[in-house]
């Protein structure tokens, strides 16, 4: 019965749903002339206030605190967004280290989040106090600081952490009851693995680099993947094509902007059926997901107008959209 | 007061408690629904009000079907149950609409919910989205029907 209690919040997400950018509301706004008619499109539709109406930024993050303000209003447990939260603080996790163990500052790279924004990142990194980490970022904290100090090789620390936090929302995933998370998180695995699996056959990276580097999960073989990357493109492509990814490879073999396209597009087909589901959670998360990747592609959009790139230069670069 | 008329009373009594709950769930369940959609667009609420109200009507049969069994039974009219294999019976021909309700409303609760979900996105389909729940209904309809004519030819 407990999934019956969200009957009220999946109802007025519905009705939400109607005001989500379609497909063709991309496409319209690919094809506007400039920002500020893409702005002026997006404030019909209702985004941003009359303080941010005529700021990109402002706008965008207008509607993500309007996205965050509805999921409070509807008491949905914060601790199931917690997940999605881990990119960020493995992030911050990354950038501290380089910014401890390398000269310079960066403090516009870091996210602000509670508790673990730059200076407690940093003084955690600083005095090797893992234990003020959450748990599951205590050994990947350590082991990518040695891996730093001992070489220097900030790519062998990135993929480190990368590995860290993908194998921590796997496990914070599995442990949850909600079986839409674990699924989009598992696609978020099978992409990241892929996207990196794709990355180090075009560079010649070794086997024991990407051992290192892919994550383990019940959808693709790391090993697999990792033996086929090692061994040239073709061998990777021939790899996907027989467990099922073959779209990937299709994709991989058009261009590297249709291969993030598909890479995108997996992660919102993963939600899509969440749709036609009428009293569980999920649809309120996946309706927060559609929010994010509207809002990312309201960025995108509104990025390549403010520098003037041409309507087909965005058409590469949009994706797919969840209504 | 004889065992007979015992049973007897315990099968009204189901009648009106089990599908009573039934539609207790279905309508409540309905209820946030609705209550969600109107907190969306206020528009709505005559067309999802009718949706929540679907899942009532089992409640509706239970008691119906209550108030027969205490007008044949001796509490409201009749004659009194004497023996135990009469009240048996009344109890027997009580259990189709207090076990269908039950069941039925709860379903029908939850394809209400549904079909509130069709009407938030797309309230011109209002028709359509009401024929799945009123689906639902057949077998509270039949259940009530074969608890009647039970009752009614109990002698």
């Amino acid at each position: 019965m407990g999934d019956n209690s969200y009957a009220f919040a999946v109802a007025r997400i519905r009705v939400r749903e109607k005001k989500l950018l379609s497909d063709s509301d991309i496409a319209r706004m690919a094809a506007m002339k400039d920002e500020a008619e893409v702005l002026s499109f997006l404030g019909e539709r209702g985004w941003g206030d009359a303080e941010s109406a005529k700021s990109a930024e402002d706008m965008l993050s207008a509607e993500e605190e309007k996205t965050w303000a509805l999921m409070k209003e509807l008491k949905i447990d914060p601790a199931i967004f917690e997940v999605l939260e881990y990119p960020k603080l493995f992030h911050n996790l990354k950038a501290a280290i380089k910014e401890v163990l390398t000269d310079g500052a960066h403090e516009k790279i870091f996210y602000e989040i509670e508790g673990f924004g730059r200076e407690e990142m940093m003084r955690i990194i600083r005095d090797k106090d893992y234990r003020a980490l959450p748990e599951f970022m205590r050994d990947t904290a350590a082991k990518a600081y040695d891996v730093m100090v001992n070489t220097r090789d900030g790519q062998r620390c990135d993929t480190i952490v990368d590995r860290g936090c993908l194998e921590a929302m796997l496990e914070k995933s599995r442990r949850m009851k909600n079986e839409m998370m674990k699924s989009y998180v598992t696609s978020q695995v099978v992409v990241s693995d892929i996207k990196i699996a794709v990355r180090s056959a075009k560079t010649g990276k070794s086997y024991a680099f990407l051992k290192e580097a892919l994550a383990e999960c019940d959808a693709i073989s790391a090993e697999g993947l990792a033996q086929a990357a090692s061994r040239g493109e073709d061998a990777l492509f021939t790899y996907l094509q027989e467990s099922g990814f073959s779209e990937a490879a299709d994709a991989i073999r058009q261009s590297p902007s249709a291969f993030d396209r598909w890479c995108d597009d997996r992660l919102i087909e993963t939600i899509r059926p969440q749709r036609m589901n009428s009293v569980s959670v999920s649809p309120v998360v996946a309706f927060y997901l559609a929010r994010e990747n509207e809002i990312r592609m309201a960025r995108i959009i509104l990025t390549a107008k403010a520098n003037g790139f041409g309507e087909e230069t965005i058409r590469e670069r949009v994706r797919k959209m969840y209504v | 007061m004889s065992l007979g008329m015992v049973l007897a009373l315990t099968g009204a009594v189901l009648s009106t408690a089990l599908a009573g709950i039934g539609s207790a769930w279905g309508v409540g369940l309905a209820g946030q629904a609705a209550a969600g959609v109107v907190a969306e667009d206020p528009d709505q609420f005559a067309k999802v009000l009718i949706l929540q109200l679907l899942p009532g009507t089992q409640g509706i049969y239970g008691h119906l079907v209550t108030f027969i069994t205490l007008s044949q039974i001796g509490i409201l009219g009749g004659t009194a149950v004497s023996d135990t294999h009469t009240g048996l019976m009344y109890l027997l021909a009580c259990l189709p609409i207090a076990l269908v309700g039950l069941v039925s409303a709860y379903h029908q609760g939850r394809t209400s919910v549904a079909s509130i979900g069709i009407v938030a996105k797309k309230p011109e389909q209002f028709g359509k989205a009401m024929l799945f729940p009123a689906m639902v209904e057949t077998y509270a309809i039949l259940a009530l029907l074969v608890s009647i004519l039970t009752i009614t030819n109990i002698h």
